[in-house]
């Protein structure tokens, strides 16, 4: 037992440290749940948001799909409740969260990310006056389940385009998250895109970790160290589909004076100052405008059902210009989003 | 070891002790941060809905299975810090032997099960040959394992998932083959996991074979001196290999109750962390049967009485992690106090006793 409690002291001491950075995380809960709208119009409409590990703050999808919700907030008034999900958690835990939702009276509930895949299938069986939002996952087709999914190939497709008439050495990197079907759609795109501009590009890929730790969302330190190799490997321009890994990313996008293109939200704007320059272009997924569009819908008393894909067409992929770096390739991003979307163009979602 | 009341106390009292000092703690923490103390605690510590209570007996069992493999291990002082990569390597396995149904009905739940114990024990059993053959700390090769097997199961399950899917898993097991689990909570829509039972199977099994055959007693002599027991005949290497593939083995049980009552695959959002969380117990429980129980039954209960506290104090559960590590911490603590209090106590009353043997003589001289 002595063995044990040498231990049992470096075990408590790794619990601790990982619940206090989650709190630390966590702490902004306090602030947004159950308030209630001041600003706006008046609706009585209680939304119920269930986000994925790392919830609000993650400076990445999380954060898209709160903006969204917080526009919808500030303009029609709505009540809003949200929960994120914590590492390790039980199929329970994510089910009881959806419930706790539903029983409290929320409707619709939004769940943030395809971890909740099965657990809106069966919560929504279980509560069919309920109406069902899902992010990223086509799998139920309950009637009150409503699947918002995105191209993100085609919006990968045009800033793979631009890393390829960025590069001055041919050759350029991708650095996604996790190793996941929907990491994989961000690499096919931006690989087309690229090859599209210069067929014999060379093109470097890494994935921070595989599934199921998905701390490669998360782990900046990680992101750096991937970036690194393929600058030192020889490309100079590297796009990331790797959420908060994204900030080590830029950081060896300045070490090595390459370019690097970010993901899911404008994030030349969010980046500081002494990485914007490092900062071509971000391919930006509009989750939020997904979530404020579903809200929107419901309140407006059609709500969206079905599948919906946010595509170029719908504008619910696109690259960033902030920053102006792109502005002298834009007509030619330009006619390829156009080719993508009259159909000239089909963008591959799987990697070869 | 004879009956004593005293002793008996202790061991309760340090576990108590534990928890109310772990609920002052995780207080003050909460007070620190200016979260409400008092919600939190009464969304922790009310009253659970029939829902709630089943998933509470479901998560306990599943922990309970890791806390059993892990403890097997520590009896031996071996530290399997691999049940981890041994319970999702199993899992995965057996979800896709179980979703190709080879096997009619339960034969293939049955199948799938010996399955699971055999690539447990099997991932186990590396670390156990890599410690008696090249000397290697069996902490650091299941770690490794660990890593191993993540990639592993990444790699695996895309080769074997349906395609056009953001979560991939295995084949889900036909229908015949699903449990469909205890109704005997009244009012709850969730049945408890038919492999619930599992937990019990292999709590006996732990039980007649630490206390009732001469492995067990083998095991326990060379977990508590191995130079005395090498002195005393028993073969330690034998012993690493065995231990490692009995605590891998039960370590491949783990994911079954889920697969074969919840999830029905194994794919990107089957639980993890099992293992981990399985050493805690195991430590709280004292790595008894019985004391095992209890403690994965309050990992169980504070993990589903958590799941509320965002939505009703506005507090992130994961602050039931501090809880979680205080209380082990605390009680790993206490019973070290215990045991040193106890040591001194018998060289006291060993010495009082010969003292009192050798005065008689002194006076007759």
């Amino acid at each position: 037992m002595r063995r044990s409690t040498k231990f049992a002291a470096v075990l408590t001491a790794g619990i601790l440290s990982v619940a206090l950075t989650a709190c630390g995380g966590g702490s902004d809960n306090k602030n947004s749940a159950n308030d209630t709208g001041s600003s706006g119009g008046k609706s009585d409409i209680k939304v119920g948001m269930a986000y994925d590990i790392g919830g609000r703050g993650d400076q990445s999808f999380n954060d898209m799909a709160a903006a969204g919700l917080d526009k919808a907030k500030s303009e029609f008034g709505i009540k809003t409740s949200e929960s994120e999900a914590t590492p390790d958690e039980a199929e329970s835990a994510k089910e009881d969260r959806l419930i706790q939702l539903a029983d409290a009276g929320y409707n619709p509930v939004i769940a943030v990310g395809f971890a909740y895949s099965e657990a809106v299938g069966k919560v929504a069986k279980q509560y069919p006056d309920v109406k069902f939002a899902i992010i990223d996952d086509t799998a139920n087709t309950d009637k009150n389940v409503t699947n918002l999914v995105f191209a993100e190939e085609q919006g990968s497709f045009l800033v793979g385009a631009a890393a390829a008439l960025k590069s001055k050495a041919g050759h350029i990197g991708f650095v996604g998250g996790v190793n996941t079907p929907l990491i994989n759609k961000f690499e096919a795109g931006y690989d087309a895109g690229a090859k599209a501009v210069n067929p014999s590009i060379k093109i470097e890929s890494a994935y921070l970790t595989q599934p199921p730790d998905f701390t490669g969302f998360n782990d900046p330190g990680k992101g750096k160290t991937a970036a690194e190799g393929q600058f030192d490997a020889g490309a100079d321009v590297v796009y990331h589909a790797a959420g908060g890994s994204g900030l080590g990313v830029f950081q060896a996008a300045k070490a090595a004076k390459g370019l690097a293109i970010g993901v899911d939200s404008d994030q030349y704007l969010t980046a500081s100052a002494d990485l914007q320059p490092f900062i071509l272009t971000s391919m930006i997924k509009h989750v939020d405008v997904a979530v404020y569009n579903f809200i929107k819908s419901v309140k407006d008393g059609d709500p969206l059902t079905g599948t919906v894909t946010f595509d170029l067409k719908a504008g619910g992929v696109d690259f960033s210009t902030s920053g102006g770096q792109v502005d002298d390739i834009k007509s030619k991003l330009d006619d390829f989003k156009k080719q993508i979307i009259d159909g000239t163009i089909k963008v591959p979602t799987t990697v070869k | 070891m004879r009956f004593d009341v005293r002793r008996a106390a202790l061991t309760l009292a340090a576990p108590l002790l534990a928890i109310i000092f772990a609920v002052l703690v995780t207080s003050l923490v909460l007070a620190v941060a200016g979260d409400p103390v008092g919600e939190v605690w009464s969304t922790i510590f009310s009253k659970p809905k029939p829902r709630n209570i089943v998933n509470i007996i479901n998560s306990g069992s599943v922990l309970y299975l890791s806390a059993l493999a892990v403890a097997v291990g520590f009896r031996m002082n071996l530290f399997n810090i691999g049940v981890d990569g041994q319970y999702r390597l199993a899992a995965f396995v057996a979800a896709y032997v179980a979703g190709e149904a080879w096997l009619p009905g339960k034969l293939n739940v049955v199948f799938s099960i010996v399955v699971a114990i055999a690539v447990g024990a099997i991932w186990a059993g590396i670390a156990g040959l890599l410690r008696v053959t090249r000397g290697v700390s069996e902490v650091i090769s299941t770690i490794m394992l660990n890593s191993i097997a993540t990639y592993l199961v990444a790699y695996l399950l895309r080769q074997v998932s349906a395609k056009g899917t953001n979560n991939i898993h295995t084949n889900d097991i036909p229908v015949s083959s699903q449990l469909a689990g205890f109704k005997i909570v009244p009012d709850a829509p969730i049945a408890v996991y038919t492999l619930s039972l599992l937990a019990v199977v292999a709590a006996v099994f732990y039980w007649l074979l630490l206390n009732r055959t001469v492995f067990g007693f083998n095991l326990r002599a060379t977990g508590q001196s191995e130079s005395a027991a090498v002195a005393s005949g028993v073969n330690v290497k034998k012993m690493i290999i065995v231990s490692m593939l009995i605590s891998g083995g039960i370590a491949g049980l783990i994911g079954m109750p889920l697969l074969f009552g919840d999830s029905y695959n194994y794919g990107l959002t089957f639980q993890t962390g099992l293992g981990f969380a399985g050493i805690a117990v195991a430590l709280l429980g004292r790595n008894n049967p019985i004391g095992i129980a209890f403690a994965a039954l309050l990992f169980a209960f504070l993990n589903e009485q958590s799941n509320a506290l965002q939505l009703t104090a506005g507090v992130s559960n994961d602050i039931v992690n501090i809880m979680q590590g205080v209380i082990v911490l605390s009680v790993v603590v206490a019973y070290e106090v215990v045991r040193r209090y106890n040591n001194a106590a018998e060289q006291r009353r060993v010495a009082a006793q010969l003292e009192s043997t050798r005065q008689p003589e002194e006076v007759a001289a």
